[in-house]
């Protein structure tokens, strides 16, 4: 076509300028008969929205603008939107947060200390970047060995020598392996590294923290674990849960994953037991019968016996979620291991689990998010999370009586949190398909 | 793991268990039991030692006595001079009954909201994606909670029934009733029949009209199915199929139907009297926002499956399924569902496995399920809790163990035949 | 015996170590800090204010001891319990004592080993209506909507109420006295019971207090007191002579107002016994002479302390009743100091 002269009349030689579409296929109304008004039962679906929509709005919203901010009880409260907008009229009383809203974040936690769980917060970013972001820098690494020690030491004060004995148990670990395994064998080595570990823990950290600390005081003031409350318990609960968690989870998935028999059905019996009971039986168990369970006269209080069950309930998921990432790997990655000659921990530690772990990541924000909505469940035996502390809140006789405020607040700050985690994951997961 | 060289015969060396790859695993295995058993032996010594000092026993011989409370929804006869153990029962049945429902809604909402949520319409699918994201990342508890308060806040409670001018009238032809205490529905009942039958020396028992209409149901849709299986034959030998919907439309109506107007069945209605209303089925409000906030909750989840699932499957299915001739609900129906459901199953089953568990929360909203009655007030008022937690650990166990023995069993009959 | 167990990463500021069974008092001295288990917030009993303060009727038993022990009221942890963590909390020694309205009963205190010092308040199960019921008497309410707290006695007691009445009811569970209150206001349930403090507690907090009854049948006695574990008879002797102390503080006139006034000494003996003028009876259990100084000195006596939580002019607005003193009519009695 084109080019040649046609020598027929009625042919047209040349084409005619594009003409712009109907109007009411482009701009704001081609768009909307395209995604809101395309057949009639689309349009029927659309009208039925937007009234859905309307509703709702209409219920809630002149409830939540029309709030009071300022009162000191319930009745004030009351009395104030009824002078306000008069007699009848539903209106918010958002003064019981603003009256509160410390509380629901930190608990009893003292408030000139706030300043401690927030730093933690954020040294705890710091130590995930390396995870998080493929462009931070390598030094950031030294935060990711560091932060486990002292965002502990933060929150629970106390001299700085208990977690730099705690540290020097890994290390002393590490070099005992080291030195052991060289002399006679790799699971020789690891198990002389582990006893050793153990053994500075149990009968001489105490002692080493103790005759520093006396010799060199450096001490924040302690804060006790029941002064933890609000939403940075169910931070708190959350993080350790799932830090604790992971190594647990990464040898109960090996362990699920070995062909020794025994370890296998040990794992598995573990796996599917806890998988199988609710978190409450188990939050149940932390807050009556774990005691029965240790020796007489140990005790723990009743925040760390709920975060031992946490951990113990969240290792469950993390190994089926460790367990999807190593099935999720080639079979061609463990034999290329093999047929390098590398020895199982080697490839492990060298060939899978990097890769493994590395396409968990987002399943491990899901178990994470899942975790913190479950941490809500400790309201349920007493402890003082949000729901916890609205439940103290409404008894004091300023506020009894007061729900959709607290409720709906806690509702919104979770799903705050919520949301932004499960975006984060999903643009890992993006990120991670494109890369492999 | 793969030795290079052939290990050396005989003289057995006891660095042989460390060193040897034949002996290792057993080395390991065997250390890794010993370790497991001292570390049982250890917490049942401990356990023993407490009970001992704390001058507790171990036993269940109070299940057998009296409960001494009352549990407002039983499935099966209870009253508080029943045993402990008939409450746990109690309980248990009224778990598997939220759990029941809550799956079945919760599948239907899930599939709705997932091809909602892929639909062409942009607010609708604007708002199945606010429906799912609200609800997976707000708690579930405080779902439960909130609902339970919506139910009691915004139903009108059975005094608003009351009087000349009434602020509430019952629903559907006077046949039901939503309260604030609940939703009262009519009741099925038999005015003549075949009476009940006493099971396990006055335990349990049955009604045998139930029976019998459920035996006619099931023959009903057995020779309605063998009905399909012939047309299908002839369909096969012929190229014709021989319209057998009306056929198999009486054969399951027409027996059932004789048979209940044969056992005098009708409907007890609701009716205002007393306190409130009497009569008919109650479904209370604790069942009511535990079963709606479980179902909204996983619905949620299970929509997001199934949108997964959907995406799943490539566009080149659709396209030749449609080159073949087949007509868009076919082409669901025949090619995308199935492959679909592959996908879409398994965590569809671990969803309801979630629900189920999450039904323990039951006692947010005063729902008495085992948790309730055996970990609730069973618990509290003999004060075994070693007791009563272990047993409702073992029971959470059964149920949870018996879906996933289903999902197991469905994976491996869909699983892809793979070289 | 010590004990302590250090978690690797975990650091061991949280972790608190003691015995269950030996002399509670060393413990305490040792801790610097009383562990009382309260209730997880009931109107008036126990509940943290706005500064994060625990306040409450129970609450002040538990700081007239640790001012009796540590001379520091303020030296007190708050642990909050559910009616199913409170007997296995203090039986474990995570608390020293309970201070949670808790009923005692025969096998609370021989069965589940426990030891009740003394009754701080009289109570008993009761109904509260709407006036528009138009129920005066709890044997007319045959077929109700029953509203109950869950984990308490008082399950039981309704049970057995409609039971031996030949009534029927249809109870509706509830975990917190904050959702029953709602249910009841809704109209979800005809009658609400609980204790008939609580019922005084939950009525004063509606916006019309006044159309709603309490009705007069009360259908159990719950004695409700402070309680610790068996066998530590010298922790348990001090926890009961507290109460005790602030029992005969108002029994002789001894106010927060004017105590120090009269623990410069007085005419009469009992009053020197008790703020420590004379002899020393607080060294026969391990403490100093002011221990009854200091308890009383912390929140006021008895009867200031229930004024001030539960009284009158609070929003509970209790009257005295059954747990007036003897002399008035009631059965506050405390046996003397000598």
């Amino acid at each position: 076509m084109g080019g040649a002269k046609s020598s027929i009349g009625y042919v047209r030689t040349e084409m005619l300028g594009e003409k712009p579409p109907p109007p009411t296929s482009v701009g704001v109304i081609g768009w909307m008969r395209q995604n809101l008004f395309s057949d009639i039962l689309s349009t029927i679906l659309t009208l039925l929205s937007l009234y859905l929509v309307y509703s709702v709005l209409a219920g809630v919203l002149p409830w939540m603008l029309k709030g009071i901010w300022n009162a000191s009880s319930l009745n004030e409260c009351r009395e104030i939107i009824a002078e306000s907008y008069g007699e009848g009229t539903e209106a918010a009383c958002w003064a019981v947060i603003r009256e509160r809203f410390w509380q629901l974040m930190y608990g009893f936690y003292p408030s000139d200390m706030y300043w401690r769980p927030n730093l933690a917060l954020i040294l705890l970013f710091a130590a995930l970047a390396p995870v998080l972001f493929d462009k931070a820098p390598r030094w950031m690494l030294v935060f990711s060995v560091a932060v486990p020690f002292i965002g502990p030491w933060l929150l629970w004060g106390g001299t700085i020598w208990t977690p730099v004995a705690a540290f020097l148990g890994f290390v002393i670990g590490f070099f005992v392996n080291r030195y052991v395994a060289r002399a006679t064998g790799t699971l020789a080595g690891l198990l002389a590294g582990v006893v050793a570990a153990i053994v500075w823990w149990l009968f001489l950290a105490e002692a080493f923290s103790d005759a520093l600390a006396s010799v060199l005081p450096l001490a924040i003031e302690t804060v006790e674990s029941r002064k933890f409350g609000g939403f940075m318990l169910a931070i708190t609960l959350g993080i350790t849960g799932i830090a604790l968690s992971f190594p647990l989870g990464i040898v109960l998935a090996l362990g699920r994953q070995s062909n020794l028999v025994i370890v296998k059905s040990l794992c598995v019996g573990f796996i599917e037991f806890i998988r199988g009971v609710p978190l409450i039986t188990l939050l149940f168990v932390a807050s009556v019968l774990l005691n029965y369970f240790l020796p007489k006269g140990t005790e723990f209080d009743i925040i760390l016996r709920v975060m031992i069950m946490i951990t113990l309930f969240s290792a469950a998921y993390m190994a089926e979620v460790i367990r999807g990432g190593l099935a999720a790997l080639p079979r061609g990655q463990y034999e290329a291991a093999d047929a390098l000659g590398l020895t199982y921990w080697q490839a492990q530690r060298l060939i899978i689990m990097p890769q493994a772990l590395k396409i968990s990541i987002p399943s491990i924000v899901s178990t994470f998010i899942g975790l913190f909505k479950d941490t809500t469940l400790v309201s349920i035996i007493g402890l003082a999370d949000p729901i916890g502390w609205a439940k103290l809140i409404q008894s004091n006789a300023e506020w009894n009586g007061i729900v959709w405020e607290l409720y709906g607040f806690i509702a919104f700050v979770f799903f705050i949190f919520c949301y932004l985690m499960s975006r984060y994951s999903m643009y890992l997961e993006r990120k991670l398909q494109t890369g492999h | 793991m793969t030795t290079a060289t052939e290990p050396s015969k005989g003289s057995f060396r006891l660095s042989m268990l460390l060193y040897d790859t034949r002996y290792r695993s057993t080395t390991i295995q065997v250390v890794a039991l010993l370790g497991f058993m001292l570390a049982a032996a250890w917490l049942i010594n401990n356990v023993i030692e407490n009970l001992a000092a704390s001058g507790k026993t171990f036993d269940y011989r109070f299940l057998w006595e009296p409960a001494g409370y009352d549990i407002n929804q039983r499935l099966i006869e209870y009253n508080s001079q029943s045993t402990h153990a008939r409450a746990a029962v109690v309980g248990l049945l009224n778990t598997l009954l939220v759990a029941a429902m809550g799956c079945v809604t919760a599948t239907v909402i899930g599939v709705f909201l997932g091809i909602l949520r892929l639909s062409r319409n942009w607010i609708v699918s604007r708002l199945a994606a606010v429906y799912v994201e609200a609800f997976r990342n707000v708690p579930v508890l405080l779902w439960i909670v909130l609902v339970m308060a919506i139910a009691i806040e915004f139903f009108p409670a059975p005094r608003d029934f009351k009087g000349e001018n009434p602020a509430a009238t019952m629903k559907f032809f006077d046949m039901v009733a939503i309260t604030n205490r609940g939703v009262y529905l009519p009741r099925p009942q038999f005015a003549n029949g075949f009476g009940d039958v006493v099971l396990f020396g006055g335990a349990w028992s049955l009604n045998l009209n139930v029976v019998a209409v459920l035996a006619v149901l099931i023959a009903s849709f057995w020779i309605s199915g063998r009905i399909r299986r012939w047309a299908d034959r002839v369909q096969e030998e012929t190229g014709d199929r021989p319209a057998t919907w009306h056929m198999r439309l009486a054969v399951i109506v027409l027996p059932t139907a004789v048979l209940l107007w044969a056992l005098g069945f009708h409907f007890q209605y609701p009716v205002l009297k007393g306190f409130g209303f009497k009569g008919g089925i109650h479904m209370r409000n604790s069942l009511l926002a535990l079963w709606l906030a479980l179902s909204l909750y996983t619905g949620a989840f299970i929509a997001e499956n199934v949108r997964a699932g959907i995406m799943a499957i490539s566009k080149g299915q659709t396209e030749a399924a449609a080159a073949l001739g087949l007509r868009p609900g076919k082409i669901m129906r025949l090619v995308i569902l199935p492959q679909a459901l592959r996908v879409i199953v398994p965590p569809l089953i671990s969803q309801y496995l979630n629900l189920t568990k999450n039904s323990s929360l039951a006692i947010a909203v005063g729902y008495m399920d085992i948790t309730g009655t055996l970990g609730g007030i069973t618990l509290n008022q003999t004060g075994r809790e070693m007791e009563t937690l272990l047993l409702l650990m073992l029971c959470y166990l059964i149920i949870s163990l018996s879906i996933s023995a289903v999902m197991n069993y469905y994976n491996e009959k869909t699983k892809l035949k793979e070289r | 015996m010590k004990k302590t167990i250090l978690l690797g990463a975990l650091t061991v500021a949280g972790l608190a170590a003691g015995t269950a069974a030996a002399a509670t008092l060393d413990d305490v001295k040792a801790r610097g800090k009383l562990n009382c288990g309260v209730s997880t917030g009931l109107v008036g009993f126990a509940a943290p204010d706005a500064s994060g303060e625990w306040a409450g009727y129970d609450v002040a038993i538990c700081r007239a001891v640790a001012a009796a022990v540590l001379a520091d009221p303020t030296a007190v942890e708050f642990v909050p319990t559910t009616g199913k963590t409170r007997f296995t909390a203090l039986a474990s020694g995570e608390v020293d004592m309970l201070a949670r309205n808790t009923t005692w009963t025969f096998t609370r205190d021989v069965d589940l080993k426990f030891e009740f010092v003394g009754i701080n308040y009289y109570d008993g199960q009761g109904f509260m209506v709407p006036k528009s019921l138009g129920v005066t008497s709890a044997k007319d309410l045959d077929g109700a909507t029953v509203c109950i707290q869950t984990g308490t006695t008082t399950e039981l007691n309704l049970a057995d109420f409609f039971r031996s009445n030949n009534m029927s009811y249809e109870p509706v569970p509830i975990e917190t006295n904050a959702e029953a209150q709602q249910q009841y206001l809704a109209g979800a349930c005809d009658t609400l019971t609980t204790d008939a403090s609580g019922l005084a507690a939950t009525r004063a907090a509606f916006e019309n207090p006044g159309d709603h009854v309490v009705l007069p049948e009360i259908i159990s006695k719950e004695p409700l007191g402070p309680l610790v574990r068996h066998g530590d008879q010298q922790w348990g002797d001090i926890v009961r002579w507290t109460l005790n102390a602030l029992i005969t503080a108002e029994e002789l006139g001894i106010t927060s107002a004017n105590i120090d006034e009269l623990a410069k000494g007085t005419n009469n003996p009992e009053i020197n016994r008790l703020l420590g003028t004379e002899g020393d009876l607080g060294g026969m259990f391990g403490l100093d002479k002011q221990w009854a100084y200091r308890a009383i000195k912390a929140g006021g006596n008895f009867g200031e302390i229930f004024e001030k939580n539960i009284g009158e002019n609070t929003p509970l607005g209790l009257s005295r009743g059954l747990n007036a003193l003897w002399t008035e009519g009631g059965l506050i009695y405390s046996p003397p100091f000598r």
